[in-house]
């Protein structure tokens, strides 16, 4: 069960994981996410699935190094088994031909991003997509996005590959130069908070896949709840895309720093 | 069918003697056993389970009050019309394997029931004493003293699966209701197989219900039964999300038992409950139970709080505010806007929390919550209620006091004001009748508008207890046993 087939460094901390899951693999779509706890004694974390096989009945997940479980996901090797997986959670993205549609991709959020593109692209958008990064060996999947996009924008902070700048300021160029009619964002809160201030001032329509924490995943703790349009909702089921213009990000970006202490402690024990 | 059995056994030649050997007028004079306990200072601090059981010297006295009355009024009492005093009188002749045999002929799961189960409301309400004001025979502690009594001994018979009539049936969760049908149905020849979402089978038992109320260890047992029985257990598969019900159906089950529980819990929606701190009942009990997360052994992190207040009175609220004792509070609240009278929570669990420091603050109510500049909650601001003309569940109404509010510090809140039902099954299956609440709707016979889909437990009631739930699952197995042989 849940056997890892391949395992792929993106960069030191990236590491992209083909694992066995051939139900998963079957029925999730776009902007579906699963619940992975990584061995017994192990934490439940959502991760959103980045493609799948359904022939070989494997999901793709990416994972960045950041925390314990992270870590511990991270370095197992090809033959491992994941203790669980489940899903696919959460709502499908809402596709349809908008037009032209920006995706706008920061760090590993660029992963789950890549699945969108490609449903975009297949209804019929112009589809633009902006990847960011803080250095040109952070960029990941651009291949692939290549093949789904209309046309790539790569952005580093320090513009050691593509232009140098923020996301915000490749999506502000192309809404100055061209009509578009939707934007869709994954990344880190923070960026996705700056993306949908940038957006909203432009009145683009803008939807948001938000990462919080989560225990079971299925509707049940109450721990992903972020306020959205003034309503408490729960990433788990009624996400995890949103109208990014109605999102509270600071109070999602609040709620993440929940349990930082335990976190870091955590880190430093694993690591001692 | 339930009457046939009593008149058997209650004709047996035994049990004729063993009436006649104490005149019922001494039987009646013995006071009523009290459960051994563990001491309340030293329980508040640990995991060990409070209740201690009867000794078998007490469960003999206690099994020789009952009367074995002609017609077991109790019996009325227990939604899995469980033989009461069929199992009652074998304690009291000494064969507790037969009690606990009597005990599995109609629960799945008799040492939990014994545990959890509000006899005080059921089997033990309806008790020939009650009539004569005198308390009930002790039904719940000699049905829990009867199931530990077969595990500890054992001498347990592992069941053995019926034979097969090769109908296989999907149940949709592993708590209480989904565990009772399955256990129906394996004896009647189904093969079943039982899907739950999480990484362990047991549903509420394993991620609400605290060690401290039910050691997992007991939920556990009785699970491995059930595999013994035949019943195969799916994990981390979620009905209506990795596999749909028409999948199902095209696999070749013939029927559906859904019983996926309770879901998104509910919040208040005053200022600040979004704040660093506060959770549902669920989340902080799912933590603690099911993730094991005071143990540092685990990677799942639990906050820990000193002043801890639970919003809410049932069972779920006493659990939580216990479990905030053991994992170090120094204060630990309820916070109720009605008065103790009105608190849906067993007797038993308020005494309890009570004996082992637990503050009652009545007829509060909250209506904002402050926090620091991480956000992390630091006050809670309450308003004083009084109780005014009773409301549409009977019970006195809380109103406002005027002015009176007050404010208090905490570094935890555990929301426990209920949930609403799962909405993933519901909303999986096209044209499945569901109420504006969000449960599935059912008749009778626990049977959905789809013919071969029946539902039991919370998804259709809504918010309840163990034993209605595994009372659902009971008479959705007879009912759906009838539909697939018709």
């Amino acid at each position: 069960m849940n056997k890892i087939v391949s395992k792929e460094y993106f960069s030191a901390n990236v590491v992209k994981l083909e694992v066995e899951a051939p139900l998963i693999a079957k029925a999730r779509k776009a902007g579906h996410f699963v619940i992975v706890r990584v061995a017994e004694k192990g934490e439940r974390i959502p991760l959103t699935i980045a493609s799948s096989d359904v022939e070989k009945g494997t999901i793709t997940l990416v994972v960045q190094k950041i925390g314990v479980s992270s870590q511990k996901l991270t370095s197992l090797n090809v033959g491992d088994e994941i203790a669980d997986v489940v899903g696919p959670l959460g709502k499908a993205t809402h596709i349809e031909n908008f037009g032209t549609v920006i995706c706008a991709g920061g760090g590993v959020g660029v992963a789950p991003l890549l699945p969108i593109v490609e449903a975009m692209k297949k209804a019929g958008n112009k589809v633009i997509t902006v990847l960011a990064a803080r250095t040109k060996d952070l960029v990941i999947l651009e291949d692939q996005m290549r093949k789904y996009s209309d046309e790539v924008v790569i952005m580093t902070d320090d513009g050691s590959y593509g232009k140098q700048g923020r996301v915000t300021d490749g999506i502000e160029e192309i809404i100055k130069r061209e009509k578009v009619d939707m934007c869709v964002t994954i990344g880190p809160a923070i960026m996705m908070k700056f993306v949908s201030l940038l957006t909203k001032k432009y009145e683009l329509p803008t939807v948001a896949s938000l990462n919080t924490i989560m225990v079971d995943g299925t509707g049940m703790c109450g721990a992903c709840r972020i306020t959205v349009g003034g309503q408490t909702k729960f990433v788990c089921v009624d996400g995890p895309e949103f109208d990014a213009h109605q999102v509270d990000f600071d109070e999602m970006l609040m709620r993440l720093g929940a349990y930082r202490e335990q976190e870091q402690e955590a880190m430093a024990k694993l690591n001692a | 069918m339930a009457e046939n059995i009593i008149d058997n056994s209650r004709g047996a030649e035994w049990r004729e003697e063993l009436r006649k050997k104490l005149p019922v007028k001494e039987r009646t004079q013995q006071e009523r056993v009290q459960m051994n306990e563990l001491e309340p200072s030293y329980r508040a601090r640990c995991r060990e389970e409070v209740n201690q059981g009867l000794t078998e010297a007490q469960a003999l006295v206690e099994a020789s009050r009952c009367m074995d009355c002609p017609n077991p009024t109790c019996m009325q009492g227990c939604p899995v019309g469980i033989n009461i005093p069929g199992f009652i009188k074998n304690i009291e002749r000494g064969e507790f394997l037969e009690a606990a045999k009597v005990l599995k002929q109609t629960s799945a799961l008799p040492a939990v029931c014994g545990r959890v189960c509000p006899q005080e409301k059921q089997c033990e309400s309806k008790c020939t004493y009650v009539k004569m004001k005198k308390p009930a025979v002790a039904i719940g502690y000699l049905e829990r003293f009867a199931a530990d009594y077969e595990r500890n001994s054992g001498k347990a018979e592992k069941p053995t699966p019926a034979k097969s009539n090769g109908v296989k049936v999907a149940v949709v969760g592993s708590g209480p209701a989904g565990l009772s049908f399955a256990g129906d149905m394996a004896k009647k020849g189904y093969q079943v197989t039982v899907f739950e979402a999480l990484h362990e089978i047991g549903g509420v038992l394993k991620y609400g219900i605290p060690e401290f109320r039910l050691p997992n260890a007991i939920v556990d047992f009785e699970i491995d039964n059930l595999r013994a029985l035949g019943v195969n257990f799916v994990k981390d598969c979620i009905v209506g999300k990795t596999i749909t019900i028409a999948e199902l159906e095209k696999e070749g089950f013939k029927g559906v038992f859904v019983a996926s529980g309770a879901g998104l819990p509910r919040f208040m929606g005053v200022k600040g409950e979004n704040l660093i701190g506060i959770m549902s009942s669920n989340e902080y009990l799912t933590r603690v139970n099911l993730m094991d997360a005071s143990n540092p052994e685990t990677d799942t992190p639990v906050l820990a709080g000193k002043k801890v207040a639970v919003i809410g009175g049932g069972n779920t609220a006493m659990d939580s505010v216990r479990t905030a004792l053991r994992l170090g509070a120094e204060r630990a609240m309820i916070i109720y806007r009605r008065g103790e009278d009105e608190m849906p929570a067993r007797l038993e669990e308020v005494h309890h929390a009570k004996a082992e420091g637990v503050e009652f603050l009545t007829l509060h109510n909250p209506i904002e919550y402050i926090g620091d500049e991480k956000g992390r909650v630091v006050k809670m601001r309450v308003q004083k209620m009084e109780l005014g003309e009773p409301d549409a569940s009977g019970r006195r109404s809380p109103v406002a006091i005027e002015g009176a509010i007050e404010e208090f510090d905490v570094d935890e809140v555990i929301v426990s004001i209920g949930v609403s039902p799962n909405p993933i099954v519901p909303n999986s299956v096209d044209g499945l009748a569901v109420s504006k609440k969000g449960t599935i709707e059912v008749g009778e016979n626990m049977q959905s508008n789809i013919p071969t889909i029946f539902a039991g437990g919370d998804i259709v009631r809504g918010g309840a207890t163990v034993i209605l739930a595994m009372g659902d699952g009971r008479k959705a197995a007879a009912e759906m046993d009838a539909y697939l042989n018709k």
